[in-house]
Order: structure tokens, then C-alpha cells, then sequence
């Protein structure tokens, strides 16, 4: 079999909730060792899309393989076998809070491994190390700040050293600091693991700086994909208006309602 | 009139229709609990921790709920009996009800209230902050890892407090009916070791304790792990777990009483 260069390969999926829409005729390919990132304002279904391919939900049509194999028809000992090469970052870092930060970066080594416990220290501390958190080993979730919450779970995430790392939202309710640190560390452990990576976000400007190529989501479907330089000078008017931030444009700022003056209306016609 | 009447029957319906989806459901998830309970006995800690957060940490409740009710039942016993003249039968009305009847179920239901509703919490919460998915794409199953180990913990608390239930109920019945009123302390004592019978009344008593872990068990971690994952999805669902708990309880009680002492 040829060895293919894609790790995620997406060809129009589909999915929805019963009547709901949430992603249509979506296509990807996301090459091995890149730093891919999936962008779209808040609904559009990116965090949909990483359950998916995380086999956490199952498509409604269209085909999603990892590695060479379909996911939606993987038996739960293989995607379970799928996962441990899989590093998944919470959008608000999902840590256990019953116990400390150490043993939260050590769980899926206790789980997965028979690693003897002078090992599994050792491995430990080089993750927390790496995300510099080293001296709050001993603190417990409830102790740390957003963004260092947000680093634990980030070493957490690789401490199996994952060929794919997905993380969703890194950097939601961070300050511009933290922001910075994430996205650094992001880009180091691609590189440093040689790893491919996955960034859900609507970050713009993070995201641009950050990452090799770019899929740009809108209402459930893939509206541009490129480069970053390529969506900073794209025309799509979506992208546009998302890139520079836009209050007025294809995307609505109110959700659909009836007009406005007639509903003032009913209401005074009901007092 | 005939529209009220509909829309109440479609109503009714729709409500059962209801409790037995939700019963479906919770069959199922039985079901699954037992299928991946494998790792709460391969790996014991995970139980054994469960059995000390469930049942060790209800001590306390039980212990001072039992002692009352013991005292509670040697002063009215006392009150009754003697009426008849039969104040030294003390000793075998105390431990007939609480081996029994009191045991069981007052320590279910305390259960319920004090360990249920943590269990049911804790998974919910777990679940609301995607604690559970996250172990979940870890390729760790949480069923097994967590809610296994939470649901045998309670199957094999329930027992070990029940029996302590009864034991410290019988010495609140001994203190105020022997130490404090002065009934005979040989006759409190040989009577009741005459009139119990093991198989009969605790072995039976002990079935029933355990047949009321697995129910309230079953229903905290199925109501935590069914949790709608918002702060009133949580509460509504301990609520749930108190109140459905206590219902199963008693409704198992009065079966599990009626095939095991029809006889009397």
C-alpha cells in the first residue's frame, strides 16, 4: 500500500442532529507533520468536526479516515487503539480536579503503560517542563489559573508523545500573555514531536501567525481554505469580514428574527 | 371538555411513555455496567477507594442515625410491652425491627441521600466539564474506570452498613431498655438470641440491603451519567436520584418482605 501523505481525510461529510444541519459537503486533507487550522465564528461547526474525526460522533454521510482507516466503521478496540496515538486539548482544559496536577499529566501514562513509577516521574516532569510548569506538580487543578490550567491539560495531552494533536479553542479566555505562550508552545511541540496538529479557533490573528494552512468554516460548510497569506487576502466576503473583523457583512450580528418595529408593535396592540 | 380531556390522556401518555424510555435506557446502561465491570475487580483499588468515599464516609450518619432509632424503638417497645407484660421481650422486638425492617431500609435511604447524591453529582459534574470525554479520548473507557468502580463501591457498602446499622440500633435499644429503664439484662439478651434466627431474619435482612445497594447504585450513576451537563441539568438529576432512590426502596421492600416472610 502507498504511503499516504494525508493523515485526516475528509470527502464530503455530512452530519446533523435529527432536522439540524451542522456540517455539509465538507472536504479536507490535512497533511502529515503540518499545523492545520480550522477557523469559522462561533456555530459553524468546528468543534463538531473534531468529535467526528475524534469518533466521539458519526457522521450522516461522507467518508473520514485517520491514518488510512475509516473511523465512522472502526470497532471501539480500534478507535480506542486510534486514540492513544490522538492528544486532544479541551477548550477549557478538562482536567480531573480530584487530583493534583501531576497526576493528571501522568494518567493516560498509568493507563496505557507499565511504565515503573520512577519512569513515569521522570516523563512527568519533562512535560511539565516543557509546557513550564514544572514547580506547580504538586498544586491541584483548582489552584491554577485559566492559561496554566490550559498548559497542564496541553502537556496532559501529549504525554503519550501523540502523532495527532487536536486542540479545541486553546485560546478562549486567555489574556494576550498566556495567548502568546500557548500559541509558542502549539508550534514547539508540532515541531519538537513531529507531530500534526489540528487548531479549532477563531482567534484570527493568533491562528495566522501560527499555522501552515488554513480551512475557514462558515454555517457547517468549508468556505475557503489556503495558506495563511492566501485568507489574509482572500475575497470571499465571509472570510473578509472575519479576518478584519467586521461588524457588518455576510455574517449576522442579530440571529433571525421578525422586524423589529412590528414586534414593538404587537407588544403595545397586546398591552 | 372532550379537548381537556384528550390533551390530559395525551399527557399521561406522553409521561409514561416517558418513564418507560427512560427505563429502557437505564436497562441498557445496566447492561453496559455490567460489561465493563471487569476493571473494578482486575483492578480492587478502584473499588476499594469507591467503598471508602460510599460507605466509609456514611458512617458517621448511620452510626448516630442508628443509635436514635434504637433508643427511639427501646422506649416505645418498653411503652407497649409492658402494657401486656412482656417488658422482656425488649430485646426481641429491637432486633426484629431493625434486622429485619429499619435496618435495611433506613440505611438504603440514608444511603441514598448521603453517598447517591454525591455519586450522582460528581459523575455529572464530571461529565458537565468533559472530564468524562476527555477520558473518553484518552482511550480510557470511563464507564469502566469511573462508574464501575462507583456502582460496585455502593453494591458492596450497603450491606457492610446496614448490618452496622442493626448492630448499633440493637445497643440503643439495650441502653435505654436495659442500662437506663432496668429491664433485665439476661432476659433482653436470651430472648433474643432464642427468637432470631440467622438464616431467617439477618441472612435475610442482609439480601435486602444488598438488593437496595444495586438499586440505589444503579440509579445514582445512571442519574450522573444521564446528566443534562448544565448546573440545573446536575441538580435535577440529583434530585432524582434522592427521590427515585427512596420510591425503589420502599416498593422493593414490601416485595422482597412479601416472598421472604409470607410464611408468618
Amino acid at each position: 500500500m502507498p504511503f499516504d501523505d494525508r493523515l485526516i481525510h475528509i470527502d464530503k461529510l455530512d452530519f446533523s442532529y435529527d432536522d439540524r444541519v451542522i456540517l455539509r459537503d465538507v472536504s479536507m486533507e490535512i497533511p502529515r507533520g503540518k499545523l492545520v487550522a480550522i477557523m469559522g465564528n462561533s456555530g459553524c461547526g468546528k468543534t463538531t468536526l473534531l468529535r467526528l474525526i475524534g469518533g466521539q460522533l458519526k457522521p450522516t454521510g461522507g467518508f473520514l479516515s485517520v491514518d488510512g482507516q475509516s473511523v465512522p466503521d472502526m470497532p471501539l478496540s480500534n478507535l480506542y487503539a486510534l486514540r492513544r496515538r490522538i492528544g486532544m486539548l479541551f477548550q477549557f482544559g478538562a482536567l480531573f480536579t480530584d487530583i493534583s496536577v501531576f497526576d493528571n499529566v501522568a494518567y493516560p501514562i498509568r493507563e496505557h503503560t507499565r511504565l515503573p513509577e520512577e519512569i513515569i516521574y521522570d516523563l512527568v516532569l519533562m512535560k511539565l517542563n516543557a509546557v513550564g510548569l514544572r514547580g506547580a506538580q504538586g498544586l491541584m487543578p483548582s489552584e491554577l489559573s485559566g492559561g496554566m490550567a490550559r498548559r497542564v491539560a496541553l502537556a496532559r495531552a501529549v504525554a503519550l508523545d501523540p502523532s495527532l494533536i487536536m486542540y479545541d479553542e486553546p485560546f478562549t479566555g486567555l489574556d494576550p500573555i498566556s495567548m502568546g505562550v500557548i500559541g509558542q508552545l502549539i508550534r514547539k511541540l508540532n515541531d519538537a514531536l513531529g507531530a500534526t496538529t489540528l487548531l479549532v479557533t477563531h482567534d484570527v490573528q493568533e491562528a495566522l501567525d501560527l499555522v501552515d494552512y488554513v480551512y475557514f468554516m462558515s454555517g457547517g460548510e468549508v468556505v475557503a481554505h489556503g495558506t495563511p497569506d492566501e485568507i489574509r487576502k482572500a475575497s470571499d466576503p465571509v472570510v473578509h469580514q472575519f479576518v478584519h473583523g467586521e461588524a457588518d457583512g455576510p455574517l449576522r450580528f442579530h440571529f433571525p428574527a421578525p422586524p423589529f418595529g412590528a414586534e414593538l408593535m404587537r407588544e403595545r396592540a397586546n398591552a | 371538555m372532550p379537548e381537556r380531556l384528550f390533551s390530559a390522556v395525551a399527557g399521561l401518555g406522553h409521561s409514561l411513555n416517558n418513564v418507560f424510555q427512560r427505563l429502557g435506557f437505564a436497562a441498557r446502561f445496566f447492561m453496559m455496567l455490567l460489561r465493563y465491570s471487569g476493571q473494578s475487580f482486575c483492578r480492587f483499588r478502584l473499588t476499594v477507594r469507591e467503598i471508602y468515599f460510599s460507605g466509609f464516609q456514611s458512617l458517621l450518619i448511620m452510626l448516630v442515625s442508628s443509635l436514635f432509632i434504637g433508643m427511639v424503638l427501646g422506649l416505645q417497645g418498653f411503652e407497649t410491652l409492658q402494657r401486656f407484660g412482656s417488658a422482656d421481650a425488649l430485646g426481641v422486638m429491637v432486633a426484629l425491627s431493625l434486622t429485619r425492617e429499619l435496618g435495611p431500609v433506613v440505611a438504603a435511604l440514608l444511603f441514598a441521600s448521603r453517598a447517591g447524591s454525591s455519586i450522582t453529582a460528581e459523575i455529572g459534574l464530571m461529565k458537565a466539564t468533559e472530564q468524562l470525554m476527555a477520558m473518553d479520548m484518552m482511550a480510557i473507557n470511563p464507564i469502566a474506570r469511573v462508574v464501575a468502580p462507583k456502582f460496585w463501591g455502593g453494591v458492596l457498602s450497603m450491606p457492610l452498613l446496614a448490618s452496622l446499622f442493626s448492630a448499633i440500633g440493637i445497643f440503643g435499644g439495650y441502653l435505654i431498655g436495659v442500662v437506663f429503664i432496668g429491664v433485665d439484662e439476661g432476659a433482653f439478651w436470651s430472648q433474643m438470641q432464642g427468637a432470631v434466627d440467622f438464616r431467617f431474619d439477618i441472612w435475610n435482612g442482609i439480601i435486602k440491603s444488598f438488593v437496595f445497594g444495586i438499586a440505589v447504585s444503579l440509579i445514582a450513576v445512571f442519574e450522573g451519567y444521564d446528566a443534562i451537563p448544565t448546573a440545573e441539568g446536575v441538580s435535577a438529576s440529583i434530585r432524582r436520584t434522592v427521590v427515585n432512590s427512596a420510591l425503589t426502596i420502599l416498593a422493593l421492600d414490601f416485595v422482597l418482605t412479601s416472598f421472604m416472610f409470607r410464611g408468618l
